[in-house]
């Protein structure tokens, strides 16, 4: 009983930001919006985490495998990609790598500095 | 007859999926390095499949649909290691701000950039703008440009898969060593194909990756529509 609770409050969510997804007029997935709705709800204390959770794990574990059919799916999209081969292929590779670096490295830099800040905060109440 | 069998069968997409994977991972047990990458492996192993057996993507792809269908269910369960983080997203909420902010800022800057460089049409430019967010917002952003929905979708499972790949290694060289900042440079870099590897790094690092794939997602949506007038 426990999985079919959990799995029918799951697309419960995914099938609410579904009809968000309609309602609303920009392009973020009803996926998104589900995300954003489950989280709210979790946060606000009107849904428990063991509602949830197992049947959550499994689905995220054995996320991996559902980028495997789109992603083979490239060979049949391969016509549309010829044309512009070469460009998308240095702009996706350097902008991943920029991209990642400066998330991580802003983000690792502004958690060390609150870290500190918080360190010479505390030394100084002590003195 | 293979191919009538494939395309009357419910479970054979899925199969050979699952099964390419567990060969990935067998390879990654084996030579444990970045290029050994399971999720690599089992797409090459199912183009290499669908090609030296002469099957259509359309017949295998007529039961792997529903490994793709559980997708949306499984974004939606992201919700859940953020949750079980929700004090992590507290305290450190501005230095994740300004983390995914950065990296919004850095994918729309260096594709620019290099879309000068290279002389993009337009169309060409718009295309590549939301490469790295969500599948599912990075088309639709591009459409609404007057880009080619498909080929956004192409580049950014490719975006997806690189950074998957790289992950580890970059956070090693660029020594990003905080677990919320391994989440936050994975998750705004490489949206969900991204967020299956920081899953395996650490529920930190997943969740916080989870929480990058929305917001960098929407942070997207208003600055692509911007930067989509800079070249004409």
């Amino acid at each position: 009983m426990k999985y079919i609770r959990q799995f029918a409050v799951i697309l419960g969510f995914t099938c609410a930001g579904e009809i968000l997804h309609y309602l609303i007029p920009l392009p973020i997935p009803g996926s998104v919006y589900g995300l954003v709705l489950l989280f709210a709800f979790l946060a606000f204390g009107w849904l428990k985490l063991e509602d949830v959770r197992e049947t959550g794990q499994f689905l995220i574990e054995i996320m991996p495998l559902m980028f495997i059919p789109a992603a083979a799916g490239l060979v049949a999209s391969w016509g549309h990609m010829k044309a512009m081969l070469v460009p998308a292929c240095v702009i996706t590779v350097v902008s991943t790598i920029v991209v990642m670096v400066t998330a991580g490295k802003v983000t690792d830099a502004c958690i060390r500095k609150s870290e500190k800040g918080e360190k010479t905060h505390a030394g100084r109440s002590d003195s | 007859m293979l191919e009538e069998v494939i395309l009357n069968s419910a479970a054979s997409g899925v199969f050979i999926s699952l099964a390419a994977y567990g060969i990935g991972v067998l390879v990654k047990r084996r030579w444990n390095t970045a290029l050994a990458n399971p999720l690599m492996i089992a797409i090459l192993l199912v183009i290499l499949f669908l090609l030296a057996t002469g099957t259509d993507y359309e017949t295998y792809n007529a039961s792997a649909k529903y490994l793709s269908y559980l997708l949306a269910p499984a974004t939606v369960s992201l919700a859940i290691p953020m949750y079980d983080r929700l004090h992590l997203l507290k305290e450190n909420y501005r230095a994740i701000l300004t983390g995914i902010l950065s990296g919004v800022a850095a994918s729309l800057l260096t594709v620019l950039a290099l879309a000068l460089l290279f002389g993009l049409t337009r169309a060409e430019y718009v295309t590549l703008l939301p490469k790295s967010v969500t599948t599912a917002i990075g088309m639709g952003v591009a459409e609404e440009l007057g880009g080619h929905s498909e080929i956004a979708a192409a580049v950014i499972i490719i975006t997806g898969v690189l950074g998957n790949m790289m992950a580890e290694p970059i956070c090693r060289i660029f020594s990003i060593r905080h677990p919320i900042a391994k989440g936050i440079a994975i998750g705004t870099s490489a949206h969900a194909i991204g967020t299956a590897k920081a899953m395996e790094m650490g529920e930190t690092e997943g969740a916080m990756s989870s929480l990058a794939i929305v917001t960098a997602g929407i942070c997207t949506v208003a600055g692509a529509a911007i930067f989509a007038g800079l070249i004409t």
